[in-house]
C-alpha cells in the first residue's frame, strides 16, 4: 500500500508541475497567433518552447521582497494557500477507468468543490496582508466574486450528482452517456462559466484588473512568491477544464479501446483549456456590477431550474 | 456501496504534506540562489507606483478605508451555502425514496428561490 500511495502522490505532483506549464506555453503561442503576433521565439530555439522554464529559472533567482508594512506571516503563506488546494483537486480527477485515479473516495465531488472554494481565502490573505489600497480593493472584489460564483458552481455540480446518483467522480463518468450533452447542457454552461470566475480568468478578472487596480491583490508580490501565485492560476485552468470534462463530457469515454481512455480525458481537458485561453483573447473584462448581476440574475436561476429538471427526469427514468 | 479504502484517505494526507513541502523547497532553493540587498526603499509599499508616504506623493497612507457594497451578497451566499450542503447527500439517496423525497427537496429549494426572488424584487441585486 505504501508503494501505491507513493506512486500516486508522485504522479499527481508530476501532473501538477507539467500540465500547467503546457497550458501556459499554449496560452503564449495561441494568444499571440490570435493577435497576429509570434509570441516567444528564442528560448529553446524551436518556437520558444522553453520560455516558461527560462521564466522559472529567472524567478528562482529573484530577491525576496516583502513590504515592511505587510502582515508578513499571512503575506508569505498566501501563495501556498492558493496552490495546495488545486494540487489536491488533481488527486480526485479520474484519468481513466478502474484504478487510474489518485483517490477514488466516494465523496470525491463534494471534496473537490470544497477544495476549489478555498481559493477565496488565498485572495483575501494576499490582498489584506499587503497593506495596499489597491490590493485590498482587488481582494474584496475577488471575495465577492468567488463567493457569489461558488453557488452556481455547487448547484451545477449537484445537478450532475443527482443525474448520476453518486458523488464519486469515477462513478459519475461511468453513469455518463451522450444524452447528458443535451440534458445537462445548461449545467455545463453554468459550471464552466462559474469555474472561470472561480479562477479569476478573463472576462472575470476584475479582482486583478491591471488597468484600474495596478495588479489587484497581486500588486505587492515579487519574485518566486509571485511566480507561485501565477502557477496557481494555471493549475486552476487545468482543474476547471478537467472537472468540466469529467462531469459533463464523459471523461475517458469515447471511440476506441477503453485502455486508451486516458487520452480522451487529456484531449477533452486540453480542448476546454484552449477555450479558456480563447475567451481571454476574445472578451473584454466585465465590470464588478456586471459580474454580480450575471451570477445572481443569470447563472443561479438557470442552475436552480436545471436542478428541478434533472430531478424530474431522474425520477421518470 | 462504499468503495472507499484507507489508501484513498492516506494519499490525500501525503499529498497535502507534499504540497506544502513543494512550496517550502521552492522557497529554500530561492534562498540559496537569490541576492539579498535590503534597503528602506525596497521595503516600502509599491502601492500604484507613487510613494505612499503622505509627505511625498500625497496619495494617503498605505492603509485606507473602503466602502464595501458586497455584504448583501455575503448574506445571500450564506443562505444558499447551507442548502448546498444538504443537496449532496440527498442526491445520492433520493432515488430510493422516490417522489416524496424529490417533493421535499423541491419545497426546500422553492423557499430559497422565493427568497432570491424577494431580494431581487426589493432591488437588493441592483448596484448602488
Amino acid at each position: 500500500m505504501a508503494l501505491e500511495i507513493a506512486v500516486k502522490a508522485v504522479a499527481v505532483l508530476a501532473a501538477f508541475l507539467v500540465l500547467p506549464l503546457v497550458v501556459g506555453q499554449t496560452e503564449h503561442k495561441l494568444m499571440a497567433h490570435m493577435q497576429g503576433r509570434l509570441g516567444p521565439m528564442h528560448a529553446g530555439r524551436f518556437h520558444g518552447w522553453a520560455q516558461l522554464i527560462a521564466d522559472g529559472v529567472k524567478f528562482a533567482q529573484k530577491e525576496d521582497l516583502v513590504p515592511d508594512a505587510a502582515d508578513k506571516p499571512v503575506f508569505k503563506l498566501a501563495p501556498a494557500v492558493a496552490l495546495v488546494p488545486y494540487l489536491l483537486v488533481i488527486l480526485f480527477i479520474p484519468l481513466g477507468p478502474g484504478d487510474l485515479v489518485g483517490s477514488g473516495l466516494d465523496m470525491g465531488l463534494f471534496i473537490v468543490i470544497a477544495l476549489v472554494g478555498i481559493g477565496v481565502l488565498a485572495v483575501l490573505m494576499a490582498g489584506w496582508s499587503s497593506a495596499n489600497k489597491y490590493t485590498l480593493l482587488g481582494a474584496l472584489r475577488g471575495a465577492a466574486q468567488l463567493m457569489a460564483y461558488e453557488l452556481p458552481l455547487v448547484l451545477a455540480a449537484a445537478s450532475v450528482a443527482v443525474a448520476a446518483g453518486t458523488l464519486s467522480l469515477t462513478g459519475i463518468v461511468e453513469a455518463w452517456n451522450p444524452w447528458w450533452l443535451l440534458w445537462q447542457a445548461p449545467a455545463m454552461f453554468v459550471f464552466f462559466t462559474a469555474g472561470l470566475a472561480e479562477i479569476r480568468r478573463p472576462p472575470f478578472d476584475a479582482p486583478i484588473a491591471d488597468s484600474e487596480l495596478v495588479f489587484g491583490y497581486l500588486t505587492e508580490y515579487a519574485g518566486l512568491r509571485f511566480a507561485l501565485l501565477l502557477l496557481a492560476e494555471y493549475v486552476g485552468i487545468v482543474v476547471i477544464a478537467a472537472l468540466t470534462a469529467v462531469l459533463f463530457l464523459g471523461g475517458w469515454k469515447g471511440p476506441g479501446p477503453e485502455s486508451l481512455g486516458w487520452l480522451w480525458t487529456l484531449l477533452k481537458t486540453g480542448a476546454l483549456a484552449a477555450v479558456v485561453i480563447w475567451l481571454r483573447v476574445a472578451w473584454p473584462r466585465l465590470r464588478v456590477d456586471q459580474i454580480q448581476a450575471l451570477c445572481w440574475k443569470g447563472l443561479v436561476p438557470i442552475a436552480l431550474a436545471q436542478l428541478v429538471l434533472t430531478t424530474a427526469v431522474a425520477l421518470a427514468i | 456501496m462504499d468503495s472507499s479504502r484507507l489508501s484513498d484517505y492516506a494519499v490525500f494526507g501525503v499529498l497535502l504534506l507534499a504540497g506544502f513541502a513543494f512550496v517550502a523547497a521552492a522557497m529554500a532553493a530561492n534562498r540559496v540562489l537569490r541576492p539579498s540587498a535590503p534597503s528602506a526603499a525596497k521595503g516600502e509599499n509599491y502601492e500604484c507606483g507613487v510613494d505612499p508616504d503622505p509627505g511625498a506623493g500625497h496619495v494617503g497612507r498605505d492603509w485606507a478605508q473602503v466602502q464595501i457594497r458586497y455584504y448583501v451578497y455575503a448574506f445571500l451566499f450564506v443562505l444558499f451555502a447551507v442548502e448546498a450542503v444538504f443537496l449532496f447527500p440527498w442526491a445520492t439517496v433520493f432515488r430510493e425514496f422516490g417522489a416524496p423525497a424529490a417533493a421535499e427537496m423541491g419545497l426546500f429549494v422553492g423557499v430559497l428561490a422565493l427568497g432570491l426572488a424577494y431580494a431581487w424584487r426589493k432591488g437588493v441585486l441592483r448596484w448602488r
